[in-house]
């Protein structure tokens, strides 16, 4: 006998909302440590970091999400570990954001003029002190927009963990239309979700880049 | 570390990883050429239709732009049965596909012809070029030429996000892995070698596009 789609299904997907919530920031949190790490080396003048990062992100942006959740949910067993589908998507997104934000920030390092480092170097900065007080405050800016942009891109993206079981939003949403198969219900109210958590960050990314077009257009 | 890695039972099974990657590359050169279509028609819609129409493609836009693919291929895969239209998996994946990537393209088209000066086209016409000849030579080719890299990084995206219709059991190069790893248990060493093929298409399509940018779109115009 089928459910009927109720109160308590409707909040069991709502609810289930805050592991999306939670899934995003923690990835988001980890991608913002190593995309950093990853910019950083990506504009390094040691050649062999420099390559490594790019390497990294080469594959990370060269192959399907999903195949990275699979590589590392089934990857922890091959090595020993017990498997759990939350660790295993908050790891691959987090190593997922990071080669995305290191690109997306390598880009906005090396759009601060030349000056600035040549000014840096004249004032007898070494580097951290360059990278610190000069650089990083200007690419920041820059990279504001790209950041949030891919925070949208982030949180859409933590829907693939319902496919290695995490009961997240979509996953709630797969579990009650399986029990009341009312898909258009269902799926719709799931889309809503994201729609709400999306949105407003998509019109911010969009305003601010705006504002920033016009800061710099002279 | 107790594992032993077994590659055996995957590379026993190359047939069928190949019609998976063909079948991957069918649906994503097909979406992305209908997509195509729905993006140029949108696009023309957004910058000189009808205001109506415009909140319509507005509207389309936001909406899958900002919910996952996944969710948006559950609810043509499920849905679309309960409204009485029984969809194949395969054709529900091209569906949802075409439908997704028709969004993101609108956006990319959109920008590209709003990239062209209108001076250009006024400029052509008192030259006397033909409607058509100005279109065909002044806007459409520098136009493509701003948004051929744009279009080509949408494909090789559409086609790694295409590994989510495994969920619905298309025949993709991923829901092949999902066949195989459920047969052998070899998961781990499936879906390596399945990232691998992933990986070596979209190294070989990005070289092959930008080849083609610099051999068809060189600046400044050799012919």
């Amino acid at each position: 006998m089928l459910r009927q789609f109720g109160t308590n299904e409707f909040l069991f997907i709502l609810t289930a909302a805050r592991w999306t919530v939670l899934l995003s920031l923690i990835a988001f949190a980890g991608g913002a440590i190593g995309g950093l790490i990853v910019a950083l080396s990506r504009v390094s003048s040691l050649k062999a970091l420099s390559l490594t990062a790019g390497g990294f992100i080469q594959v990370f942006q060269g192959t399907p999400l999903l195949m990275q959740l699979f590589l590392v949910f089934f990857g922890a067993t091959t090595l020993g570990f017990d498997t759990n589908p939350w660790i295993a998507a908050a790891v691959a997104l987090t190593l997922n954001a990071s080669a995305f934000l290191g690109e997306i920030w390598r880009g906005c390092i090396q759009a601060v003029p030349k000056g600035q480092w040549e000014a840096a170097g004249a004032l007898g900065l070494h580097y951290p002190a360059t990278m610190r007080y000069i650089i990083l405050p200007q690419a920041f800016k820059i990279a504001l927009p790209p950041t949030v942009g891919f925070l949208v891109q982030l949180i859409k993206a933590t829907s693939l963990a319902a496919i290695i079981g995490f009961t997240e939003v979509t996953r709630a949403g797969q579990i009650i239309n399986n029990a009341t198969f009312r898909p258009f219900v269902v799926f719709g109210i799931v889309a809503a979700i994201y729609f709400i958590l999306c949105w407003p960050l998509s019109h911010l990314s969009m305003r601010l880049e705006r504002r920033f077009a016009a800061a710099t257009t002279r | 570390m107790t594992y032993t890695f077994r590659f055996g039972p995957v590379l026993e099974a190359y047939r069928d990883l190949l019609a998976g990657a063909w079948l991957t590359l069918q649906l994503s050169a097909s979406a992305m050429l209908l997509g195509l279509v729905v993006a140029i028609a949108c696009a023309w819609a957004k910058t000189s239709g009808p205001k109506p129409l415009r909140w319509v493609v507005d509207c389309y836009i936001e909406i899958i732009r900002n919910t996952p693919f996944l969710v948006q291929i559950f609810f043509i895969f499920f849905g679309l049965p309960a409204a009485g239209l029984r969809l194949s998996p395969n054709a529900a994946a091209l569906l949802a596909m075409v439908i997704n990537v028709g969004a993101y393209a609108t956006e990319i088209i959109r920008a590209g012809i709003e990239s062209i000066h209108k001076g250009q086209v006024e400029a052509g016409l008192a030259l006397g070029l033909k409607p058509l000849q100005v279109f065909r030579y002044i806007v459409l080719k520098p136009a493509l030429r701003t948004v051929y890299p744009a279009l080509t990084s949408q494909f090789i995206l559409l086609m790694l996000t295409s590994s989510v219709v495994s969920a619905i059991s298309a025949d993709d190069l991923t829901s092949m892995a999902n066949n195989i790893q459920s047969l052998t248990f070899t998961s781990f060493e499936v879906y390596l070698v399945v990232t691998l093929m992933y990986l070596a298409m979209s190294l070989a399509f990005s070289a092959v596009f930008s080849a083609i940018h610099r051999l068809a779109f060189a600046y400044p115009d050799r012919r």
